[in-house]
């Protein structure tokens, strides 16, 4: 090899790096180290070659614990066009048309950072989906908070919430759904997770890859600063009480540069594609990470880069800070030799700076100059797609081992009471506080806004839609890892359905603790495999994803919260159907049967302050036979509302589908009191106008029964066998409605 | 007739305002960008919402500065219709062609939510389609929306009736409840409100047709057409 020049600063030298083990704190292990010293370099790594191999070789670039377990996701559909490994999949929707989704979290720098650390997701996964070429179209937050306590508390939601709006409404893009849920178990580790959907011709794929020799690699963007050095590394740690000081890993987001530079990137893959070779996201690991990923996946060819080009917003930027930096808004892209003018000129009428800061070069190593030196030098595939892989011990958690099989028993003496205790709980509440901060309509496609099932984005000149939804909930999870990731799955279908979709697909974030201890790897497989046995019943693939592991605190591990964003097609827009009832006389049904399911339910956590036992029972032929029967009544144009059963069971659904139109019920029903709390899977809340009663009877059969019908006298009245709920719809909906808003005030 | 829909920056309403004008009210329309000089062959210009320049300095602040502003203020100079909306509003008050300014919402939150208006003054060039004291429905998504005026401009505003549009549920701080308002000679309006994302019912509200309809009926039974 050439030889390799040490830099001038106060970096370590390769020999001080092998004997005071400094590759520890970049992230690397002993073995990890030693691979790269006897196996890939065949000599000492010096301070840079050390930090781009951290980067690369941390969880969050190269999947090094979850690879294995990823493998086992059902990712086949006719209808895939493209699955996991590119930026974001694909999944074809007629009229050559491609709808294009991934979800990405952001947990570890919202929780040191939480403004920036939201704002940069949101940031982040949109650039991965206009990097594929397509527009995107909507945005979904899936957030766990603990039950906000103090004022730090409060400030962290506000903020986290603040960062996802200043960004998101920023750019233009409808941020239309989501879910938030509250619980202790996120205490020190919040969930920020951002879905983002796009849509793109099919003509128009563009992929992460640089290939053919001479051509040129491209710097798009903003200037490369201090910011979020080795931010990927820092994400695969864990955070305990002893280092509580790790500000300088998280980014700062413009969502201005973003929008100037995603207007810029599309123009260029929709009418300079004969330029365009291949184009990534500068994301995690930033500029190490896209350009070696896009030449380990071209294949057969090396890089070279020269750090002198690259924009910088700091003097005296070392090699390994310019290739660890996570500077928000850049794009890198392959470009064929000879193009190069016609795009820094397309880029330069966009507003967005653009240079050329390396080529494609004969052999397979990836070699960076800096001040006129060779800094680095390794085998490209080294770097990206041959990280190690880790299989990890498995074994059953203590809590999961001598579960109670006895589903708890709620304790109701009065019905209405316990209702309205139930309204004001944060994760059953509205969460308006939140979304109204978010711009829901811009680009004018939203039929569905955030606050029914799921939301619903029309496909303009189309007669379709597009349902959306982000669905878990982990407290099932801690009972039960692979039945709750079933039931995650179910819930984003049955939210997907209620809207009037079949499943396309959906995309997810694997968020659990420490994949290095044998019990929380135990959940992430589990999870995996129950959620991969869903997606094959209701033929919705997996085509993208992202992992988070290392959520833990001191040691305790958050709740295993294996997010589902799911996307649906609405085939024709008078299919799209709402949770809210419609018109007094319209007939009540609660579809699919009740039972006892209230171990890991609401009602038990609100009653008890804990989740214990084994989860109660769950059926994924039964879970898609009573899908199949809504989808068919609305597509028969049978049903005027209809809502997924779950937390906090029916009497919830009930009390929500009154609140949209103020209007009333009268019910009376076969099922005790608990049994209206009860969170058994397989289940919707329906209204029928009466015209339509012996047609969807006929059609449902004996999975439906008949409650009772809406009233427009605003009052809600259920009779159950042992008791009745009895409340003005006025005053459970100003509980519903404001028990947030009044918390983060 | 032809409409202009300008496009900074940052602008991220600019392909709602156009599709509302071609595909709902079937008007031609064309974006201009802010780089143009000239707005010559057009009958009514409309600049749209978003985040001009990232609202970086202030809201409008440093899109008032761009090649198309003078453009702009010889056409409104003109006596033709200029419809500025969110962010647009904010550029017509930056650049000098209405009165006030506005300023954060009193919650110091983006806000985006359906508002109830009543229509102040059926007479102007924009909202003769409506009936004096109608209630319609528009959307509201602003972070910055809080009109101010000083009370002598505001005595002003009342007496030559350029108050359009009202909120009947201020949501935002605003003086006197005030959404939207012409200059004095009427031709240019600024509102918070999105018209152009109400103008279908399966977006939730068509209350919003109305503004553009208003234009349209202004400038047709002018015969001023590609003059």
């Amino acid at each position: 090899m050439n030889k390799v020049a040490q830099p001038i600063q106060t970096e370590a030298t390769p020999e001080q790096i092998r004997d005071q083990k400094s590759y520890l704190s970049m992230g690397l292990t002993d073995y990890e180290y030693g691979l790269i010293k006897d196996n890939v370099l065949h000599r000492l790594p010096n301070y840079t070659e050390v930090g781009l191999f951290s980067g690369m070789w941390s969880e969050h670039c190269s999947y090094k614990n979850s690879k294995p377990v990823l493998k086992k996701f059902f990712t086949k559909g006719q209808h895939v066009v493209k699955g996991p490994g590119e930026g974001a999949g694909i999944i074809d929707i007629g009229d050559n048309q491609g709808v294009v989704f991934k979800a990405e979290s952001h947990n570890h720098p919202s929780a040191v950072e939480p403004f920036q650390g939201a704002t940069t997701g949101v940031g982040g996964i949109l650039r991965d989906i206009f990097s594929m070429g397509a527009r995107p179209i909507a945005s979904l937050d899936s957030l766990r908070f603990a039950t906000p306590k103090t004022d730090r508390d409060n400030y962290f939601i506000q903020q986290i919430v603040a960062g996802i709006s200043a960004y998101g409404n920023c750019i233009g893009v409808p941020t239309v759904g989501g879910d938030t849920a509250f619980d202790d178990a996120y205490e020190h580790n919040p969930l920020v997770n951002v879905m983002c959907v796009g849509l793109m011709d099919l003509d128009k794929i563009e992929v992460g890859a640089a290939a053919g020799v001479g051509n040129s690699i491209i710097y798009v963007g903003a200037k490369t600063g201090r910011d979020g050095i080795n931010g990927a590394s820092f994400a695969s740690f864990q955070f305990d009480s002893d280092h509580e000081s790790q500000r300088s890993a998280v980014q700062v987001g413009d969502p201005f540069t973003e929008k100037l530079v995603m207007e810029a990137c599309l123009d260029v893959i929709n009418n300079h594609s004969e330029a365009l070779v291949g184009i990534q996201d500068m994301g995690a690991a930033g500029l190490v990470s896209s350009s070696a990923e896009m030449g380990s996946k071209a294949g057969g060819n090396g890089m070279v880069l020269d750090l002198d080009l690259v924009p910088q917003r700091e003097a005296g930027m070392s090699a390994f800070e310019l290739m660890l930096s996570e500077s928000q808004e850049r794009m890198l892209l392959c470009v064929r030799a000879g193009h190069e003018d016609d795009l820094l000129k397309v880029f330069a009428d966009h507003g967005v700076d653009a240079v050329v800061i390396g080529h494609v070069t004969e052999g397979h190593q990836y070699q960076l100059l800096h001040h006129g030196e060779l800094v680095a030098d390794v085998p490209v595939d080294s770097l990206a797609s041959e990280a190690p892989v880790y299989h990890r011990q498995s074994a059953m958690p203590e809590h999961l081992k001598h579960a109670d099989n006895h589903q708890f028993q709620p304790q109701i003496t009065n019905p209405t009471e316990t209702l309205q205790e139930m309204l004001g709980q944060l994760t059953i509440a509205s969460k308006e506080a939140i979304y109204e901060t978010y711009d829901t309509q811009v680009q004018t496609n939203t039929v569905v806004a955030p606050g029914s099932d799921a939301a619903v984005v029309r496909i303009r000149h189309y007669d379709k839609a597009l349902a959306m939804t982000t669905d878990v909930n982990g407290r099932y999870l801690y009972l039960d890892p692979r039945i709750g990731g079933q039931m995650a799955v179910a819930e984003s279908a049955r939210n997907v359905v209620a809207s009037g979709a079949v499943p396309l697909g959906i995309t997810d974030c694997l968020n659990f603790g420490n994949p290095e201890k044998p019990d929380q790897f135990y959940e992430l497989d589990q999870a995996v495999m129950g959620m991969s046995e869903a997606c094959e019943k209701f033929a919705a693939p997996v085509i993208s994803g992202n992992v988070s592991l290392n959520n833990e605190y001191d040691n305790v591990p958050i709740y295993p919260t294996p997010m589902v964003g799911m996307v649906g097609l609405i085939k024709g827009l008078d299919h799209v159907t709402t949770q809210d009832f419609k018109q007094a006389g319209d007939l009540v049904y609660v579809v699919g049967k009740t039972g006892a399911g209230f171990n890991g339910s609401q009602i038990q956590k609100m009653q008890t302050g804990e989740i214990s036992g084994q989860l109660f029972d769950f059926d994924l032929d039964y879970e898609l036979k009573i899908q199949q029967l809504i989808t068919n009544a609305i597509q028969e144009k049978l049903l005027a509302s209809a809502h997924d059963i779950s937390e906090g069971g029916l009497i919830m659904a009930i009390a929500e589908s009154t609140f949209g139109n103020q209007l009333g019920v009268n019910l009376s029903s076969s099922l005790s009191v608990s049994q209206f709390f009860s969170e058994t899977q397989s289940r919707f809340l329906v209204s029928v106008p009466a015209e339509n009663q012996a047609k969807f009877e006929q059609m449902v059969g004996k999975e439906a029964e008949l409650l009772g019908a809406v009233t427009a006298d605003n009052h809600l009245f259920v009779q159950a066998t042992n008791g009745y709920f009895d409340v003005d719809v006025d005053k459970a909906f100003k509980i519903w409605k404001g028990a947030l808003s009044c918390r983060l005030k | 007739m032809k409409f202009a829909v300008l496009a900074f920056p940052g602008s991220n309403c600019e392909m709602d305002l156009y599709n509302a004008i071609k595909d709902i009210i079937k008007e031609d329309v064309e974006l201009v960008p802010y780089k143009s000089q000239s707005l010559a062959g057009f009958d009514a210009v409309l600049i749209p919402g978003g985040f001009s320049y990232g609202d970086y300095l202030r809201s409008g602040a440093i899109a008032r500065l761009s090649p198309i502003i003078p453009a702009l203020q010889a056409f409104a100079k003109s006596g033709k219709p200029v419809l500025g909306i969110c962010n647009g509003f904010q550029i017509l008050t930056e650049a000098g062609l209405l009165p006030g300014s506005l300023q954060k919402n009193v919650s110091a939150k983006f806000i985006c939510k359906d508002e109830t208006l009543v229509v102040n003054n059926d007479h102007s060039m924009f909202s003769s389609a409506y009936q004096q004291g109608q209630l319609i429905t528009l959307p509201i998504a602003h972070g910055d929306g809080n009109y101010y005026c000083d009370q002598e401009t505001l005595k002003e505003l009342v007496a030559n009736n350029q108050i359009v549009f009202k909120y009947t549920n201020n949501p935002n701080g605003s003086v006197d409840n005030i959404a939207g308002i012409t200059n004095q000679q009427g031709n240019v309006l600024g509102m918070m409100p999105h018209p152009e994302r109400a103008v279908e019912d399966i977006l939730g509200s068509d209350d919003g047709k109305g503004v553009f309809q208003s234009i349209v009926k202004h400038i047709k039974s002018r015969g001023v057409i590609y003059e």
